[in-house]
């Protein structure tokens, strides 16, 4: 097998940094082997193909009607030959099977002392929890440390996908799922939901920042209590990009999945049912704690219960942020 | 090639002037039509096993996740009821089997006698269906998302007083003093207590068509010794839904 | 020289819509069948154009997010459903089977009929959907979007979707009791033609594995009115046990669609290249056997849906096993050309594109069994590329070539092959050019579903487009010529291809009630049986049945002949 490894250099012609043309950058400790054995797949393919192909269309044109009006008597079953073309490409997949097999286990098989971050994945946003109690919206990782993601879903299915780390898992609501990796290279890469659930399925998008260890320290703890720090709205702004919720409600008065918050606190809204309320702290709340109770006219009841999600200060600081979205 | 044909002799005049005026103009001979026939129906029975396959899949994991919600929950379901209809689908399995040994002997009035019976014990199991599934209904145990139901997380306090009500609330303080994660496994026994018996109790409403029909056949005279292939067919559905409910009855009501 | 004025035949026995759509004629209702699909195909046909235009490039251009997620769903609901599963069984099926068998009609015509009216039935339900609010679950109707989160007409499609699966199932009691049942004497089980074998392949599939999908969709529409709970995690509910059962269908219903389409693909090599199929055992045991495997390896689906490794790693073992029988049948096409005299008529054309579209659909399969693979490749759109290389390069290429081969057959008209051969050549080149970048979108991690997507994907995306433009120029092409031929094409010999199956040893036009005599059984690929008539503009056989100009006397009944005189 070494001795293909330089055809599988062609094939990723620039491979690690940038990455090349069938894949993005090596960022993971699982991306090298698994680009290996996706080009052992594909060298045992494309032989198999070739040969294919080229047979097929060598006896297209060497037996074609214009060169061979009649056909020639020629056997019409082997059992030798069947066996044959059988049991050759049985070996390869034999290989192909236990190949999977070891990588797969060991995709499934975190460390005992991975970094443990949670997930929680809702439509159509993320947020991180740290071992520390700190949030984000974007994923922070430290580089080179094991880490090794606890996730859930507060409403259908999604899933975790990252690319450039050649992870997925499916996150089923009613269970935690897992996966983990070893992030080897710095920089900002892609994030994405990958089981598609709902409407803004495509946009379920975020970042993943992988930073030194020491840059990595710092951001946690900062992130950890910002709310004691910022004043109540700036504080309720990263609350609300942290909960997600700018993936359906907008600051800039346009018409996204739910109402826009600008300028919009105390005034008196229509409810879907007909009845109007007046949009207070209370409304707010319990439009977050309950959101399908009390639906503004025009709007399908869709909102994800944040119930157990939000904890006391960030609801009060969330509050201050809407109230502060103003002309 | 003319030999061809010789090995049945109605294949080349089936079209014009056959035989049996049964037969249909594809088939060679009475034989042939009636293997097929029962070949195809046979294949149906399949078709029926894997549709209920599924629902069984269903039961298996649920009650293998936790077996005890699911004791406890069988316990809920009338024993006896379940017997009696046991032994109504058997007795009516047998008359349905005999209607066509009648058929064959040629036997109209025995056979439509025993094809009345079979009907009536369908009915009877329907009708007992009927007490099972009322009785459930008022005392809540029901599908989880239903209004009235013992398992609805969001019961309203108007459906729980009428449920605690309703014979002294026995059922009620039963399923109150469950936490709310067993009383999900308890929901999951009648949910798909019901999906089963439900489906199962559609096939007999189905059967039920059947045997009507049969019945007005056989008045009309259409059935005797060379023609007893619908009543053959029908029956082998009837033996069937039978099967079904041995396997429900031990299943749903037996294992406490 | 044959009798060529047109007397009583299939098509002209009765007149009138009910004539047709009453009618218990296999040859009619596999005609109605093929209509009604390619109605089906058409809409959604259109459907996928829509999302390749939006698609063109990266953001909103022509539709916005929600309705590209109804474009989506209803293009695969409708593919799979309507048009893809009924299309090659119970459209050329229909049509072929009894035919290629030596019987005179499938073995319950009413039920035959009855499979129709339910296949129109379930087609009203989905445009029901269509004129109400749509479909936006995906295809695969996943739980607990489906059950309580989509605000669509998702009962109507499910409830759509369980009467198309008893057409389904009666389609297939109908095949496999009419292939047991309903051979002529001298049909021995290995005088079937390939087709057939398919045909009786796909049938033990839709027998058992359909109703699996009947009870779980039922489930899906009943838990959205009635709330049962059984798929709802908040009350204790398992969403991967929906995707366990609806797997257990959806997997072999892979198989459902392409095994009759690859028996097609047997017939066409053996009859273009004018040689006897090569390993015609082993590529009819092939069918059965990936048949019987496929009700084992559903769970290749969810290796990333949270199932225990174990679990996962007993599926992907035996997933590998598929690839095995799938070979034996690409090597014994390639082996059946050696030595032949090969004619590239537009069938041939599909046939052979069809060589090299389900090798790579199929290996491309390796990588989404092989367990670490999949983890990066699940979801994106290397599974598109990878399922559309198998469900529309192979079977509907196969049911394009096999529509063109049975056209003379079907309308007594030979379609204008100059066009066909062009447009069967676009419809390939147009293929590849959508589908091949694809695979390169999905390792790069394209998920699938994606209304938008990042810049880095938009080359992909446009050559993709620029692609489906091209199938749908030549697929216009071809529904416009086929209409043609049936009313200005030349009139068609007996048997124009020199196919030495059942069907082509009859008139031009079958007659309403197909064999007045049992047909003489010989070799189905005994090429050697017809020769090219001039006069005819087809071939004749080289020993005519006495008093049948049709048929030809098999070899044995030769030697039998000679060696008695």
């Amino acid at each position: 097998m070494t001795l293909l490894l330089p055809v599988f250099a062609a094939f990723q012609s620039q491979s690690g940094q940038e990455g090349g043309f069938w894949f993005p950058v090596q960022a993971s400790n699982h991306a090298d082997r698994y680009d290996w054995v996706f080009f052992y797949i594909l060298i045992v393919c494309g032989i198999f193909l070739l040969g294919i192909t080229v047979s097929a269309t060598w006896f297209l044109f060497k037996y074609h009607r214009s060169r061979a009006p009649e056909p020639e008597p020629s056997p019409s079953h082997s059992t030798a030959l069947e066996i044959v073309w059988s049991v050759i490409p049985a070996i390869f997949l034999a290989y192909m099977f236990w190949l999977g097999f070891v990588g797969f286990m060991e995709q499934r098989t975190p460390p005992a002392d991975a970094y443990e971050i949670h997930a929680t994945a809702r439509k159509w946003s993320w947020s991180f929890t740290y071992p520390n109690g700190a949030e984000s919206d974007e994923l922070h990782v430290p580089l080179g440390v094991p880490v090794k993601m606890i996730m859930s879903s507060q409403d259908v299915i999604h899933a975790l996908f990252i690319p450039a780390f050649r992870v997925k898992q499916d996150i089923v609501p009613g269970r935690y799922s897992d996966l983990w990796f070893t992030p080897i290279m710095e920089g900002e890469f892609e994030l994405y939901c990958a089981e598609y659930c709902g409407k803004d399925h495509s946009t379920m998008q975020t970042s993943v920042f992988v930073e030194p260890e020491g840059v990595f320290n710092a951001w946690v703890e900062e992130a950890a209590d910002f709310i004691s720090k910022l004043p109540p709205a700036e504080a309720g702004e990263r609350v609300f990009k942290m909960k997600g919720c700018a993936a359906c409600h907008s600051i800039d008065g346009s018409v996204v999945t739910g109402p826009s918050f600008k300028g919009q606190f105390g005034t008196t809204r229509k409810l879907a049912d007909g009845s109007s309320v007046t949009m207070d702290e209370n409304y707010i709340r319990k439009s977050i704690l309950e959101p399908n109770a009390q639906v503004v006219a025009g709007f399908d009841p869709v909102m994800t219960n944040f119930q157990g999600q939000i904890n006391d200060d960030q609801l009060r600081v969330l509050i201050e942020y809407i109230k502060s979205v103003k002309e | 090639m003319m030999e061809v044909n010789t090995q049945s002799p109605t294949s080349s005049q089936a079209d014009d002037h056959g035989h049996s005026k049964h037969l249909a103009h594809h088939f060679d001979d009475v034989h042939q039509q009636f293997d097929t026939g029962k070949f195809g129906m046979w294949m149906f029975l399949l078709t029926e096993v894997m549709f209920f396959a599924g629902l069984f899949v269903l039961y298996a994991v649920y009650r293998s996740n936790h077996p005890e919600a699911w004791q406890f929950a069988a316990q809920f379901l009338d024993t006896k009821w379940g017997a009696i209809n046991t032994v109504v689908l058997l007795v009516s399995s047998f008359t349905v089997a005999w209607a066509v040994r009648n058929a064959q002997l040629g036997e109209t009035r025995k056979m439509l006698i025993n094809l009345v019976i079979t009907l009536l014990c369908a009915g009877g199991f329907m009708v007992i269906k009927y007490i099972e599934y009322s009785h459930k209904v008022h005392v809540g145990l029901v599908f989880p998302q239903l209004e009235h139901s013992l398992f609805n997380p969001n019961i309203t306090a108007e459906a729980s007083a009428k449920l605690a009500a309703y014979e002294q609330g026995e059922v009620f303080h039963q399923i109150e003093a469950l936490s709310a994660a067993e009383r999900n496994w308890v929901g999951k026994f009648f949910s798909i207590y019901f999906c089963l018996t439900g489906l199962h109790g559609f096939h007999v409403l189905a059967g039920m068509v059947v045997l009507s029909w049969l019945i007005l056949r056989g008045m009309r005279g259409d059935f005797g010794p060379d023609n007893f292939n619908a009543i053959d067919f029908g029956a082998l559905y009837w033996h069937i839904v039978d099967l079904v409910w041995i396997f429900l009855f031990p299943l749903l009501y037996l294992i406490n | 020289m044959y009798d060529k004025s047109q007397g009583v035949n299939y098509l002209n026995c009765e007149r009138g819509f009910w004539s047709w759509f009453g009618t218990l004629d296999h040859k009619r209702l596999g005609l109605m069948y093929m209509w009604s699909v390619m109605g089906a195909m058409l809409v959604g046909g259109l459907f996928a154009m829509a999302m390749r235009l939006e698609l063109f490039a990266p953001g909103e251009q022509y539709v916005n997010a929600e309705q590209f997620n109804q474009l989506f769903t209803l293009h695969g609901a409708i593919m799979v459903f309507l048009v893809i599963i009924p299309g090659v069984p119970a459209g050329l099926g229909n049509f072929a089977l009894p035919l290629m068998l030596g019987a005179k009609d499938v073995a319950f015509p009413k039920l035959n009929r009855f499979s129709y009216h339910l296949w129109v039935i379930g087609a009203l339900f989905f445009v029901g959907v269509l004129v109400t609010t749509g479909l936006d679950t995906g295809w695969t109707f996943y739980a607990p979007y489906s059950t309580l989160h989509s605000q669509t007409a998702v009962v109507w499609a499910t409830f759509g979707a369980f009467v198309l699966g008893f057409s389904s199932i009666f389609t297939g009691i109908n095949f496999i009791a009419t292939i047991h049942k309903m051979r002529p004497p001298g049909m021995t089980w290995f005088k079937v033609p390939l087709f057939c074998w398919g045909l009786y392949a796909t049938a033990i599939m839709q027998i058992l594995a359909t109703p699996v999908l009947g009870i779980t969709l039922l489930l899906v529409g009943v838990e959205r009115m009635l709330g049962v709970g059984i798929f709802n995690p908040d009350l204790g509910g398992d969403p991967v046990l929906f995707q366990h059962l609806f797997w257990f269908y959806s997997h072999p219903a892979v198989y459902i669609m392409v095994l009759p389409p690859l028996g097609i693909i047997s017939e066409l090599i053996a009859t273009y290249s004018r040689k006897h199929i090569y390993g015609y055992r082993f590529i009819a045991m092939s069918s059965v056997a990936i048949a019987l495997v496929s009700f084992i390896v559903w769970g290749h689906h969810m290796f990333t849906s949270g199932q225990s490794p174990l679990t996962s790693i007993v599926f992907s073992a035996i997933t590998f096993f598929v690839a095995i029988p799938s070979a034996i049948k690409v090597f014994n096409w390639v082996a059946t050309l050696y030595k032949g005299s090969i004619v590239l008529k537009a069938p041939m054309i599909y046939a052979l594109s069809v060589i090299w579209l389900f090798g790579i659909g199929g290996m491309t399969g390796l990588w989404l069994t092989t367990l670490e693979q999949d983890i990066h490749l699940h979801d994106t759109y290397f599974v598109v590329a990878h399922f559309h290389f198998v469900m529309v390069g192979t079977a509907i290429f196969a049911m394009l070539g096999g529509m063109h081969h049975w056209w003379p057959k079907m309308f007594g008209r030979m379609y204008p092959e100059k066009l066909a051969q062009i447009s069967s050549t676009l419809t390939f080149v147009g293929f590849n050019l959508t589908f091949l970048p694809q695979f390169v979108a999905g390792t790069q991690g394209m998920p699938r579903r994606y209304f938008d997507y990042a810049p880095r994907f938009e080359i992909y995306n446009q050559i993709s487009s620029v692609g489906a433009a091209f199938i749908g120029i030549s697929m216009f092409m071809t529904l416009w010529y086929l209409l043609w031929a049936i009313k200005k094409g030349k009139p068609a010999p007996a048997n124009p291809w020199g196919a030495v199956t059942l069907d082509w040893q009859m008139p031009p036009i079958p007659d309403p009630h197909n064999f007045k005599d049992a047909p003489v059984v010989g070799d189905p690929y005994d090429m050697d049986l017809f020769v090219w008539s001039e006069d005819e503009g087809g071939y004749v056989p080289r020993n005519p049945v006495p008093g049948n100009p049709y048929q030809a006397l098999p070899r044995s009944a030769i030697e039998e002949g000679t060696s008695s005189a």
